[in-house]
């Protein structure tokens, strides 16, 4: 198989996700656009590492590696998300345009929320 | 033109119309069931690669949990269902995304077939080296440090999402009304 192939399917995996997480507003399709980018490295490390042969395995396992880190970036990436869903009743990445918070409004707002819930 | 390449180009074929997918469908949920699509023809396309651990671990993590755990995000953001126009950027936006991600493609495609044409990998007979004894006999020996140390992010993150999602800790006594009652 031509190394070309997986380098290329990696390559255009990349963009894709460059692509999503430039022009999507909502904080979960961002999530999502990054998992391609990491996808696409994982592709490049499990093509390099049969390419080379490595005795190590060092592209396999860094893969897995990467596979780990980006199920822990996923959890926390969302807990953040929540949070500021909690917060702000809005996921939109636009519109989180400060950092400090309004207390008083949003107290009301979340008095208010919570017996619907 | 090999059995393996046809397939491999077949699943990136998909691999891609899935990602594309992703980034521009107006649906929330169907771009995290399209991601399904994406990862699972990238779990393909390593067993092709003979990564056969790595292909498994693909599946079970990204395609298991990964997905699973996007979907719940959306389900807590009471994200809408059906079509939605407020998920993409304004179009100046996305046609300056366009161009930077074009740009992109068009940098690496051209650096690495400059780089890498007519090189071949070897998928032989002998092609072992991703099954799940040898990932493992490699994690285990020559790598087994950083292991352990992902072990650690591992439990750092976790600790880390509880305190986030808890409502009844980290706010100051006094703070806002309805911040330390339920959780």
């Amino acid at each position: 198989m031509p190394l070309l192939m997986p380098v290329l399917l990696a390559g255009l995996l990349f963009c894709i996700g460059v692509y999503g997480v430039l022009a999507r507003r909502n904080a979960i399709l961002v999530l999502m656009s990054v998992e391609l980018m990491l996808n696409a490295v994982n592709v490049n490390l499990v093509a390099f590492d049969v390419w080379l042969r490595d005795e190590l395995l060092a592209g396999q396992v860094f893969t897995l590696f990467v596979i780990t880190i980006a199920a822990a970036e996923v959890g926390l990436g969302l807990a953040i998300v929540l949070l500021v869903f909690r917060q702000r009743e809005t996921s939109r990445l636009d519109a989180m345009d400060q950092l400090a918070e309004e207390r008083e409004p949003l107290g009301e707002a979340a008095g208010e929320r919570e017996p619907a819930a | 033109m090999s059995l393996v390449e046809v397939l491999f180009g077949l699943l990136g074929v998909v691999a891609l119309g899935a990602g594309l997918l992703v980034v521009t469908t107006r649906q929330l949920v169907h771009a995290a069931l399209w991601l399904v699509v994406c990862l699972g023809a990238v779990a393909g396309c390593y067993l092709l690669l003979s990564a056969e651990f790595v292909a498994w671990v693909q599946v079970l993590i990204y395609v298991g949990a990964v997905v699973v755990l996007l979907l719940f995000g959306l389900m807590l953001t009471r994200a809408p269902i059906g079509a939605s126009t407020d998920l993409d950027a304004p179009a100046g936006q996305r046609v300056a995304a366009a161009v930077v991600a074009l740009g992109l493609a068009g940098v690496v495609v051209a650096t690495s077939v400059d780089a890498f044409r007519g090189e071949d990998i070897v998928l032989g007979d002998d092609a072992v080296g991703g099954s799940s004894s040898a990932a493992g006999a490699a994690i285990f020996r020559s790598w087994v440090l950083p292991f352990e140390a992902l072990s650690v992010l591992l439990l750092a993150a976790l600790v880390g999402a509880i305190v986030l999602s808890r409502r009844d800790i980290g706010a100051r006594p006094g703070d806002a009304p309805g911040s330390g009652e339920d959780g």
